[in-house]
């Protein structure tokens, strides 16, 4: 057999292990939606979890496999039980969007518990299984390859038999397709909802442990990226179509691995989320349901819980802008100083998502791709074309409106989980072109020596300087947004995100809106990287990622949803809180996470209250 | 030629046939009004009329221009508004704001066609967009105050706080800002009480007064007879009469339709030939 065939064999092989792995997170995905209407953002930390208590089973205590899955399904399966009861049951009577916020919270808390259980490094977790090789036609396969699939087989053909032949199983098809009409007919459908629950975490605990021994290690890291490759082989199927995302997940396994052969492995995450943008743009409802329109929404709703805003006099924002200003007057602890300079850098963020997720209602998961935009626009002109600061940061602002603008423009047609879904996405795209378009970004070395900020050509590196700055550019900032929500256009937005089928019925056009929404938040997040860049000296494809933009979405949720002042005082609080317990510093993740979850439970209209 | 034209329109989900090759045409000033059993199509008709939704083949021209494949907010643009039928107002916006929303077709100065301008437009108000937005505002009120003493004192109050029947005024307010050619209304009296319906009616009955061209969708049967022009009956997605209302009343097909009965039994045929029965 010639060498191309050969490669192709093994690439057909590795992307249908990898695909019964996609296929086992996906499935669980599909019975949560089903039942839930919710897609479960914690579903990788379950994944990742599953992977560490295999690991610990099989490398630390030397126990037999079959007890290490048992194990794992135990431990898996009541952490799902968990996630129902606080991420959904509470949250029943709640804006639509609410459970998938929780979960997202959920899953900052699990993420951290296991780092600080296990540290961040990734743990070896060898192969127990034997090495020899099953040879096939002209290539061979492994013993774990085979335990992969024949695992992955069976998964699905218990889980057929559950959803055919048994009471649980008509119960979870009937609450899925119908909540109110199975509870009148009496099925118990918190306790559908608990198994369906328990059913897609064991079936994510075990995907895990067999990718940490497919791949030979642990690390805390993985779940994200699992969750990714879970919903993008869910939208391959159709969301909550559960044969559809077993083909997905193999699918999506095979086309990554075709293309890491082509061209390279680093390509292998970017490959799928432009499947996941792909799929959302042409078919949102996967490719077995051809020719229809997206369906109509069963998540309607914003993060709004309508409460009126606090009204902040005006005398009391200048004292308190006019407070923060003369603050390193008094103040010189330099420490403390970089602390709150962090605060008005994420206080820009948080703006900027309070914008286009409070006022025009689109949930943005993915604001860190703007930062990262930003950052990468104003370090480049200024190492590669000596501009100076303040034009480079100008120009990481308008770069990051357009361009980000142009990445999100196909999801304006989508709504609610969907938009959420295609934001997180986009993120990640911008974070995986910067690794990967070496000779303009440096890749995973990242940009170096990125000059500090300045003004009129005098450098700024003292941090009550830097401090004086980065203020200034948030009041302006606040300013900025001030002036366009209190406009005509301002009003545009708020009449979308309250009713955007009766907005476009009033001659508001919806690409137009959503554009300016997006481009006038790009900007401001912009901004925000940008000087962050220059802060640091020093930015990589990870300086922005996925827990920026969710810090940032907790900071807005706190201070209220389309509340400026809110914004401001909610990345304050979240910036300075950890600092004034020391003993949280380490563990401030967790305490985002935390206060995500019970924001959206007991506080959804924030400090300040949703404007 | 009609102000209004709509050609074998037909909107088909998934094999149900919702709106089946209707034709109408609406001359200026003229009020129709669309009536017919529940699940009978009209407010699929609606949808199509205001771009809401889109035909699965047929031809709608307004003013003499085609309408098909445009956007909804084109329609608005064309100067067609419309009420919802379960209603639909910017719940967390104030009385005032849903109005002026309702008027964002004609705003000039504010709404400049370049993308970027718009938004330095909202940073700095220009003297033409302050004093539009001024005009726009005191026309808002104008309107508000049609409604007497309804809306007026709850003009910064969330529009979600409104009772149901101040909804339907609200969106009807909302409906006027645009400066409509054609007006639509589905079902505006839905849940509302005897007076109210009254007062909506004489409402409705000033908006024709003025020339406004309308079309009408309502059960209220009395409320149709006394304000239409014309009637047209709709049953199972097709049109299946048209006329004046007096001849619309005594139509056997729509009293079939309305009881829902293609052929009487001996024991409803005198409740299926009495008028009133379709009335109520």
């Amino acid at each position: 057999m010639d060498s191309f065939l050969r490669v192709f064999f093994d690439q057909t092989i590795n992307g249908l292990v990898i695909g019964n792995i996609y296929a086992l997170i996906a499935v669980g995905l599909a019975i949560i939606f089903g039942v839930g209407n919710l897609i479960n953002f914690a579903h990788g930390s379950v994944y990742m979890i599953g992977g560490y208590v295999g690991w610990v089973c099989v490398t630390r205590y030397g126990l037999p496999l079959p007890v290490a899955f048992a194990a794992v399904a135990v431990v898996c399966g009541v952490i799902g039980v968990l996630i129902e009861r606080f991420g959904l049951r509470s949250l029943q009577n709640a804006a639509r969007i609410s459970p998938l916020l929780a979960t997202i919270g959920i899953s900052f808390i699990l993420d951290q518990l296991v780092q600080i259980i296990f540290t961040p490094d990734p743990q070896s977790f060898p192969n127990p299984l034997p090495s020899t090789r099953i040879p096939i036609g002209g290539g061979s396969i492994g013993t774990l390859d085979v335990l992969i699939a024949v695992t992955g087989l069976s998964a699905a053909a218990i889980l057929y038999v559950i959803l055919r032949y048994t009471r649980l199983g008509w119960a979870l098809r009937a609450t899925a397709q119908d909540r109110e009409a199975a509870l009148q007919m009496g099925v118990d459908v918190n306790a559908t909802n608990r198994w369906a629950f328990a059913l897609a975490a064991i079936l994510g605990g075990i995907a895990g442990m067999l990718v940490g021994m497919y791949f030979q290690t642990v690390y805390p890291t993985m779940s994200f990226q699992a969750g990714l490759k879970g919903f993008t082989a869910n939208l391959i199927g159709g969301l909550g179509n559960i044969p559809g995302a077993l083909v997905g997940g193999l699918v999506l396994g095979v086309v990554e691995s075709y293309g890491v052969a082509v061209l390279g492995p680093s390509y292998r995450n970017l490959f799928t989320f432009v499947i996941l943008i792909g799929m959302l743009i042409f078919r949102p409802n996967g490719l077995f349901n051809p020719r229809r329109q997206p369906p109509p929404e069963p998540l309607t709703g914003t993060f709004i819980a309508y409460r009126k805003p606090v009204r902040v006099p005006r005398w009391a924002v200048i004292t308190a802008a006019g407070v923060a200003l003369a603050l390193p007057l008094f103040m010189r602890d330099p420490y403390l100083l970089q602390v709150l300079t962090n605060a008005w850098l994420m206080g820009m963020v948080a703006l900027s998502i309070t914008l286009v997720t409070g006022t025009a209602g689109q949930m943005s998961l993915g604001q860190a791709g703007f930062l990262a935009i930003g950052a990468y626009t104003s370090a480049l002109l200024a190492l590669r074309l000596g501009w100076p600061f303040e034009l480079t940061l100008l120009a990481g602002g308008v770069l990051s409106a357009g361009l980000g603008t142009l990445l999100v423009l196909p999801a304006f047609r989508l709504r609610a989980h969907y938009v959420a879904i295609a934001t997180i996405g986009i993120g990640e795209i911008v974070s995986q072109i910067i690794l990967n378009w070496d000779s303009l970004t440096q890749g995973p070395l990242g940009l170096t020596r990125i000059p500090p900020p300045s003004i009129l050509g005098v450098d700024v590196f003292m941090p009550r300087e830097v401090y004086w700055y980065s203020l200034a550019l948030l009041l302006l900032a606040a300013l900025f947004q001030w002036r366009l929500v209190r406009s005509s256009l301002g009003r545009v937005w708020r009449a979308l995100r309250e009713d955007e089928v009766a907005a476009q019925a009033y001659g508001i056009n919806l690409y137009r809106y959503k554009a300016l929404a997006f481009a006038s938040s790009a900007f401001i997040a912009g901004l925000s990287g940008a000087f962050t860049a220059h802060m640091y000296t020093y930015i990589n494809n990870e300086t922005f990622n996925n827990s920026t933009s969710i810090l940032g979405l907790t900071m807005a949720i706190l201070g209220g949803m389309g509340n400026i002042i809110g914004a401001i005082v909610g990345a304050l609080s979240l910036t300075i809180l950890p600092e004034l317990f020391r003993g949280l510093v380490d563990y401030r993740y967790l305490f985002y996470g935390l206060v995500l979850v019970l924001l959206i439970r007991f506080r959804p209209q924030g400090l300040m209250g949703t404007e | 030629m009609a102000l209004l034209e709509v050609e074998q329109i037909s909107r088909y989900f998934d094999g149900v046939r919702a709106v089946d090759g209707v034709s109408l045409a609406v001359n200026e000033g003229e009020f129709l009004s669309i009536i017919g059993p529940n699940g009978a199509g009209k407010t699929t008709l609606f949808n199509l009329i205001t771009g809401t939704d889109q035909p699965t083949q047929g031809a709608i021209r307004f003013d003499g221009r085609s309408l098909v494949g445009l956007r909804p907010d084109q329609f608005a643009g064309r100067g067609i508004a419309r009420t919802f039928q379960h209603g639909r107002v910017f719940g967390n916006l104030s009385v005032l704001d849903n109005v002026l929303v309702g008027a964002h077709t004609r705003r000039k100065a504010s709404r400049p066609r370049n993308l970027a301008l718009e938004l330095a437009g909202a940073l700095v108000r220009s003297r033409e967009a302050r004093a539009e937005e001024a005009q726009l505002q005191a026309e808002a009120e104008a309107i508000i105050a049609r409604f007497g003493e309804r809306l007026t004192p709850r003009l910064h109050e969330a529009a979600s706080s409104l009772s149901y029947a101040n909804r339907r005024r609200l969106e009807l307010a909302r409906a006027l800002a645009l400066h409509p050619r054609l007006l639509l209304l589905d079902e505006p009296t839905a849940g509302m009480n005897l007076t109210e319906t009254a007062e909506m009616l004489e409402f409705i009955r000033q908006l024709k007064a003025q020339g406004l061209t309308i079309l009408l969708i309502e059960h209220k049967l009395p409320l149709v007879m006394a304000l239409s022009d014309r009637v047209m009956v709709m049953d199972n997605g097709e049109k299946i009469a048209e006329g004046a209302p007096e001849a619309i009343r005594n139509n056997p097909r729509v009293i079939e339709a309305y009881l829902g009965q293609k052929q009487p039994r001996p024991e409803q045929t005198v409740e299926a030939t009495d008028g009133s029965a379709v009335a109520g």
